[in-house]
């Protein structure tokens, strides 16, 4: 059992503060990611986690155990590093056995571990090889084979799939949610590409300037942002924004139309690119560029001045220079409040 | 024109070389195995013949046996040290520098104004009421001093140079690699033997087979500490060539020290082998 349990942690770099202040549990085997551009703390949260670097101020508990003041080592977690770590001067062997042999298990069992997750990663065959003769993608199956061979409590990924290329990418992605799930450890993966937070996570925790601005299930990152950073950060192409005017109790006016909004004194309107469609009433748009996507068209318009962008089914024949008509599903519309920028529910 | 190029720019340097090192190399080969005009061996029978032989080769020998294995510990211990520092890093490598900038004679000279009999180690023992009166330290009698002061001269003087190299290969060397040693459970003193040292190899290599041959080339710092009383290889060169005035002899003892040098320049290149695939 390994429940993750950050306190109030914050990190201080001289003048520079990297995290303020952040709270943040995380279950037991639960799939972590934190989400982030960089410079977001992200990856000092998680170093943070691995004791490679000290809070100025917080607790970090693992599986019921202060551990911010243990070395790594004591704090039963493993970790995938961004550029792999794969020691050069040791085989592949020898780096995956590199952790049992630190906790002086005896050597048949160091083999039988080596082997087995090996064969998880499907590297059975470089064994006997140095990391100069793996291509990215094999140094990383065996980063993470030595983290898996530990059968850590915690595995802690910084941007492992960084350095990979795309369509690789992709794979291993599978692959490491599919081994990740057996091994029935808690994850916590940093990485800057929502997609593969989406993809990966049970649960994101966006990251801004050092805060958490948002931790919850994906679809919910994605579907109710708890802040316009959130909604600007996450859905490639991001959220749409258009300022509001109050227009009576209740209703705003947005780019001439009216719509049912919150009860506030300010308030924006936001509106995911996919859920609009073209239709009689609705937010003129004069169409910029119009980018075929394949299943969709994406469209780059102007909505009262503001960039304003629209993913719609690909039968639309739009031509550049066209004013078109886009209405917005009415249970997709999100406000936020312009003051503080979060979420009005 | 262009594949030529690169050649035809090495060409000057190839050619100085072979003119100034090559043919007088050459000529050092022939003379040791020349008397008279004549291709003999006599010239290494005389030198092996004769009584300070023995003495000068052990003698090197011992001095290079301890004086490198301390300044190797000593520079990897400095370079770690260094190495930690966030502030003032270039400041004390310029301090740990400064001995390098002092030519060996001069260093001799150093520690011979220490250990002499009016030197800085009597007047200080003297004045702390700790002798009566000065004691010569460097005489024949004492020959461990003599071998002593030259191994303290010595690693004063040249731990810098090692130091140096393994500062600048432990900059190569990737943070990562440790930290990730660290997660998996190594001591800082792991890390140092497993990952550190591994790694360090190619340095260590060059910062090694450099040390060694300049100890194999010991002369002026024991000339000045210890005159002919405690002979090297390097000396006995020396004095065959210009006391003796006999080039073919001190040839041989040219060819000895060469043999050494090589011969310990492949034992650390064979023990040090990094194998094509393991390096950074």
């Amino acid at each position: 059992m390994a429940e993750i349990v950050i306190k109030g942690v914050a990190k201080n770099f001289g003048s520079f503060t990297a995290l303020h202040s952040v709270d943040l549990t995380i279950a037991d085997q639960e799939f972590m990611v934190l989400l982030g551009a960089s410079g977001c703390g992200k990856t000092t949260l998680l170093r943070i986690i691995a004791g490679l670097e000290t809070p100025s101020q917080g607790e970090v508990w693992i599986g019921g155990r202060r551990v911010d003041h243990l070395p790594p080592r004591a704090r039963g977690i493993s970790m995938v590093f961004q550029n792999y770590a794969v020691f050069p001067h040791l085989t592949v062997f020898e780096n995956i056995a590199f952790g049992l042999r630190m906790a002086k298990l005896p050597s048949p069992d160091v083999d039988r571990r080596v082997r087995r997750t090996a064969g998880l990663m499907h590297i059975e065959q470089l064994l006997k090889r140095y990391s100069g003769e793996l291509s990215g993608e094999q140094r990383q199956r065996v980063a993470v084979a030595r983290a898996l061979a530990m059968e850590p409590d915690v595995i802690l990924m910084d941007e492992p799939l960084s350095n990979l290329d795309a369509l690789l990418r992709l794979e291993m992605r599978a692959e490491l949610k599919g081994v990740l799930a057996e091994s029935k450890t808690t994850t916590i993966y940093v990485t800057h590409d929502q997609v593969e937070a989406m993809s990966l996570a049970d649960r994101i925790s966006v990251m801004n300037g050092g805060y958490i601005v948002q931790a919850d299930r994906p679809t919910e990152v994605y579907r109710n942002p708890a802040a316009r950073f959130v909604g600007s950060f996450i859905g490639n192409p991001p959220m749409n924004f258009l300022p509001a005017k109050p227009d009576g109790a209740g209703r705003w006016h947005v780019a001439g139309q009216s719509f049912a909004g919150p009860r506030t004194g300010g308030a924006e309107f936001a509106i995911r690119p996919e859920d609009l469609h073209p239709a009689q009433t609705g937010l003129q748009a004069e169409v910029r560029v119009v980018e075929p996507l394949g299943p969709h068209i994406l469209i780059t318009a102007q909505v009262a001045g503001q960039p304003f962008r629209a993913l719609l089914e690909s039968d639309h024949t739009i031509t550049p220079g066209e004013v078109i008509t886009l209405a917005p599903v009415p249970d997709r519309i999100r406000w936020f409040d312009p003051e503080t920028q979060k979420a009005i529910a | 024109m262009p594949r030529a190029l690169p050649y035809l720019l090495l060409l000057p340097a190839s050619l100085f070389l072979l003119v100034f090192f090559f043919y007088p190399f050459g000529l050092v080969v022939v003379e040791s195995l020349t008397r008279g005009g004549e291709w003999t061996t006599d010239n290494f029978t005389r030198m092996t013949g004769h009584w300070k032989f023995a003495p000068a080769f052990w003698n090197t020998i011992w001095l290079t046996a301890i004086v490198v294995p301390v300044q190797l510990i000593m520079a990897l211990t400095m370079a770690s040290v260094v190495q930690k520092l966030k502030t003032g890093r270039s400041g004390l490598l310029y301090i740990f520098a400064i001995p390098l900038g002092i030519s060996d004679l001069a260093a001799g000279l150093i520690w011979l104004a220490i250990f002499e009999q009016s030197g800085f180690l009597n007047s200080i023992l003297h004045s702390f009421g700790v002798i009566d009166r000065p004691t010569l330290y460097l005489g024949y009698q004492n020959m461990w001093v003599i071998f002593l002061a030259v191994c303290l001269a010595e690693i004063w003087r040249a731990t810098a140079i090692m130091m140096v190299i393994i500062v600048a290969g432990m900059g190569l060397i990737p943070k990562e690699y440790s930290e990730a040693a660290e997660v998996f459970g190594a001591s800082r003193w792991q890390r140092f033997t497993r990952v550190t040292l591994p790694l360090l190899r190619p340095s260590l290599q060059t910062a090694l087979i450099l040390r060694i041959l300049m100890a194999f080339e010991v002369f002026a710092v024991v000339m000045a500490l210890g005159g002919t009383s405690l002979p090297v290889l390097m000396g006995e060169t020396f004095q065959w060539q210009f006391q003796l005035q006999d080039r073919g002899v001190a040839a041989a003892y040219a060819m000895v020290i060469l043999g050494l040098s090589v011969a310990f320049s492949l034992v650390v290149l064979r023990l040090l082998h990094v194998p094509k695939g393991a390096r950074i």
